[in-house]
């Protein structure tokens, strides 16, 4: 824009009007010394500070945030292990126990098994040997 | 090959350096004025300030659009108005609070008025009609404001003033003209 004698357009005619020409020059020049001092003027860092200050909290809050979270989970994490090894222990406790309750039954079958096995064998013996039989049973005893 | 893409680089780094120059010696040399005109337009000295800070980041970000079919500072007032506007429309009623509140009183205004070589009388005398000339001022529609400021404190042609309002000159000279009217009739009524 171009600095010149503004009052020299015809259309307005302030100039025609001395004291409207002279009232809106003070007014310019009253703009122009206040709009320079506020220019001017000097300006604080506080302004520049309270940002800073609100991040430096934002990542402070967050980093604390992070550490609890991490924290926590950390904990949960440990105590789902340690749960896990312990149902794992208990497994293995009630697996050994069934195997030797197993092995047991399978013992005892056998026992019963086997003297089954005689009570049969004995009575294959022909009623007809049984006096035979009595007269061992007899000798064998002191 | 390599070697026309480092030159296109280094050619385009360049350019973009010179650019950068351009737009820096442009704030230099307008930032008084695009506050002066906000300061003026808004009466609010942190406001102001607010939107000339705007203004110039649109201007940068705009900056290879400019083609300089009108000056910078023109183009620079054109930013500026149309963020006036936009802060007028979007916050008119907290802008009437906030400028209740911020703004300065017109007597203060007024007392920036340089003494120069008048008497005690005559400095209050001038005072007075920079007072009334202010209130006028502040009377005055949106458009009607920005055109009497840009013409009698900016001092810019009808031409300009045109182009950065985006009016035709019919119809910038018909706000100034309403506007001086007003104006003078204010400066009359306290004869």
């Amino acid at each position: 824009m171009i600095f010149k004698d503004k009052f020299a357009d015809n259309m307005q005619n302030p100039e025609q009007d001395s004291e409207l020409n002279d009232a809106l020059t003070n007014f310019r020049l009253s703009v122009h010394a206040w709009s320079d001092a506020a220019f001017n003027r000097p300006r604080t860092a506080v302004a520049a500070l309270q940002p800073r200050r609100i991040w430096r909290l934002a990542v402070g809050c967050a980093l604390g945030c992070v550490l609890v979270a991490g924290g926590a989970s950390v904990g949960l994490w440990q105590h789902h292990q340690r749960e896990i090894e312990l149902r794992i222990t208990q497994a293995r406790i009630a697996e050994h126990q069934r195997l030797a309750a197993q092995q047991q039954a399978q013992q005892l079958e056998d026992e019963d098994l086997l003297a089954k096995v005689d009570s049969d064998v004995s009575r294959e013996v022909p009623i007809a040997m049984e006096p035979l039989a009595q007269l061992m049973v007899d000798d064998e005893t002191p | 090959m390599a070697a026309a893409t480092v030159l296109e680089r280094m050619t385009m780094a360049t350019a973009e350096e010179i650019a950068a120059e351009e737009f820096a010696s442009v704030v230099a040399r307008h930032r008084p004025q695009i506050f002066r005109f906000l300061l003026a337009s808004t009466r609010d000295v942190d406001l102001a300030e607010t939107l000339t800070q705007d203004c110039f980041l649109k201007a940068h970000r705009n900056w290879s659009s400019f083609r300089g079919e009108s000056s910078a500072l023109t183009w620079l007032m054109r930013i500026a108005i149309n963020l006036q506007k936009d802060h007028w429309r979007n916050r008119r009623m907290q802008f009437w609070r906030h400028t209740q509140n911020n703004a300065v009183a017109l007597d203060e205004a007024s007392e920036w008025l340089p003494s120069g070589e008048r008497s005690v009388e005559q400095q209050l005398l001038a005072k007075e009609r920079v007072r009334q000339v202010s209130k006028a001022v502040q009377g005055l529609s949106e458009r009607q404001r920005t055109v009497f400021l840009l013409r009698y404190v900016e001092e810019a042609e009808l031409s300009e003033i045109a182009r950065a309002t985006g009016l035709s000159e019919g119809t910038v000279k018909a706000h100034l003209s309403r506007a001086v009217a007003r104006v003078r009739a204010e400066l009359g009524g306290k004869r």
